[in-house]
């Protein structure tokens, strides 16, 4: 069982100097590695729940043979939440009314996309590294993997997806996310929102330099209910019935109350 | 204050639901109609998953029905007869309006059939309503203001066979064409997920001819019992039943409920059905305006499944 309780953010950065020590006597196969930690890796959604945030800090280790890259480091850190099936459809007017005629199904889109890197994307990688890598909500939206049709370059569908998930601030993008706290310590911080669903999420961070890919780690960290909502939540899916009749009997004794109540004869 | 509702997965303004659903209670008590077909598009507006919102919005009607049938029952105000025979065509009708909501869902385009259908039947409903009470306020005010009942007005198909009589509401009538009317408003309750009472009222006023003042507690007793069946199904079926939600619009509808019968009771007949008219009718254009207007946003999300 991993750790509950979040750790305090303040209690982390002591935390992790010590942890690059253990990685460093352990030694890297590669050039660079990642070493990186979340501020929690299993969060209590409770009834007073209304968004919070997760802070990635990391490291890069680097074994002796190489030097220090001239230009320094980029590092692009891509949350993604449980993936939903969905289906984008489009309004038109055959006729005198605007039905919904178009449409493309998504297999396997992220609920929840959150993109923070420590520089511009533009800056860090050129267009084809990054559909290749899918670094930034453009290229992950333009991904194949994300439905059956090829996708072309003009895809309104995907825009379409891409303009209402950023509008709804579940897709989001920041180019200053990630700050160096030192040429080889990095944090990030990413603000979940409440309208975010519980589920597991995936933290992919990825190590470039001068454009090229250096190393990745892939996390990951779970919200989940807790408490009340959780048993309410369970009692929903495999007590159906009782709860559907319990919802009924309070309803019931609610009007009654108030017929009570409000009684003036 | 916000807080999380387990079931739709987000938090919400209790402050802010409590107003809602009491402003939606006090009409609801007012018209004798489950006010659903109001505060269910608020909810979706909200944010709340439409299964969750469709599926929750039962609870607030079951509770505020009881109170208006209980307070019918005080002041004698409820058909039971006729109220039962209502029940009867309804569970058949929600029944096949259920069946019916799966099958043009898988077939795509449900979202226009249902926009269509609040088009059309909240436009001819509404717009009967007014030209009566329009023609009613005219009458009174040539001075000679049209009796209450007319004595041979009774429809042909109030005279078909098994008649049943309906002492409370002075009704002498088929049964057939009453399960008829409440297998309709059944089905079109189910399928556009409303409890039909605006619907039902007008069509007891009007069609059936019963008196105003046992209309109101007799549909209320239909969509309790229409609702409460509804209720179970969605909990059982779709799991989107949000226990803290419900309790939430609860407390804020029954308040409103209690204002707005009394407000009720104070109004005259004609009145009332303008300014039923009135409700209806704008919901109706509300939804013909986005249908004929071309959208913001051209393009929309549905989500399946979550995985």
């Amino acid at each position: 069982m991993r750790v509950i309780v979040p750790l305090h953010a303040g209690a982390l950065m002591r935390a992790v100097p010590a942890l690059l020590l253990c990685w460093v006597a352990a030694g890297g196969v590669r050039a660079e590695s990642l070493v990186v930690s979340l501020s929690f890796n299993r969060l209590a959604v409770t009834s007073t729940y209304t968004g919070t945030s997760v802070a990635v800090f990391g490291a890069i280790e680097r074994d002796g043979q190489v030097a220090g890259r001239s230009g320094g480091y980029d590092v692009v850190v891509t949350i993604r939440g449980p993936r939903q099936a969905l289906t984008v459809r489009e309004k038109e007017a055959p006729g005198p009314v605007w039905v919904n005629r178009a449409q493309q199904k998504f297999a396997e889109v992220p609920s929840f996309l959150t993109v923070l890197s420590s520089r511009p994307l533009a800056d860090i990688a050129d267009p084809a590294t990054r559909r290749r890598l899918r670094l930034g909500l453009q290229a992950i939206v333009a991904a194949p993997d994300l439905t059956l049709t090829v996708p072309s370059p003009d895809d309104p569908f995907r825009e379409a997806l891409l303009r209402l998930r950023r509008r709804d601030r579940l897709f989001t993008e920041s180019e200053a996310g990630v700050r160096f706290l030192s040429p080889s310590v990095f944090r990030a911080t990413a603000p979940l929102p409440a309208t975010a669903p519980v589920g597991a999420y995936d933290v992919e961070v990825a190590l470039l330099a001068g454009g090229v890919p250096l190393a990745r780690h892939e996390g990951r960290f779970d919200l989940v209910k807790s408490g009340v909502e959780q048993g309410l939540a369970t009692l929903a899916r495999d007590w159906s019935l009782a709860y559907g009749l319990a919802v009924g009997v309070v309803a019931l004794i609610s009007g009654w109350l108030a017929s009570v109540i409000f009684r003036r004869d | 204050m916000q807080i999380y509702l387990p079931i739709a997965e987000m938090p919400v303004s209790v402050l802010l639901l409590i107003g809602l659903g009491a402003a939606v209670g006090f009409i609801s008590g007012l018209f004798g109609i489950g006010g659903g077909f109001l505060m269910t598009p608020i909810l979706i507006v909200m944010g709340i998953p439409p299964a969750v919102a469709v599926a929750t919005q039962t609870a607030p009607i079951v509770a505020s029905s009881t109170t208006s049938v209980l307070a019918a029952l005080r002041r004698n105000a409820l058909d039971l007869r006729l109220g039962l025979v209502l029940v009867l065509g309804g569970f058949v009708g929600t029944s096949l309006g259920v069946w019916f909501f799966a099958a043009m869902r898988r077939a795509g385009q449900l979202d226009l059939v249902i926009t269509v259908a609040y088009v059309t039947l909240f436009t001819i409903v509404g717009g009967l309503m007014l030209a009566e009470s329009v023609r009613s306020f005219w009458a009174r005010r040539r001075g000679k203001a049209r009796p209450a009942r007319l004595g041979g007005d009774h429809a042909a198909y109030l005279a078909w066979p098994l008649r049943m009589r309906f002492p409370r509401s002075r009704l002498y009538a088929s049964v057939i064409p009453i399960l008829g009317l409440a297998l309709f408003v059944g089905f079109a309750g189910a399928v556009l997920g409303i409890g039909g009472g605006f619907i039902l009222v007008p069509a007891l006023l009007y069609l059936m001819r019963v008196p105003t003042g046992v209309v109101v507690g007799t549909s209320q007793f239909q969509i309790l019992c229409t609702s409460f069946v509804a209720l179970v199904l969605h909990a059982v079926q779709n799991q989107a039943v949000d226990i803290v939600l419900a309790v939430i619009l609860i407390v804020g509808g029954v308040f409103g409920a209690q204002f707005g019968a009394r407000a009720g009771r104070n109004l005259r007949s004609d009145y009332f059905r303008f300014l039923l008219a009135i409700l209806v009718l704008a919901v109706g254009l509300r939804f013909a305006v986005e249908l004929a207007l071309r959208p913001a946003e051209p393009f929309s999300i549905m989500v399946q499944e979550a995985r």
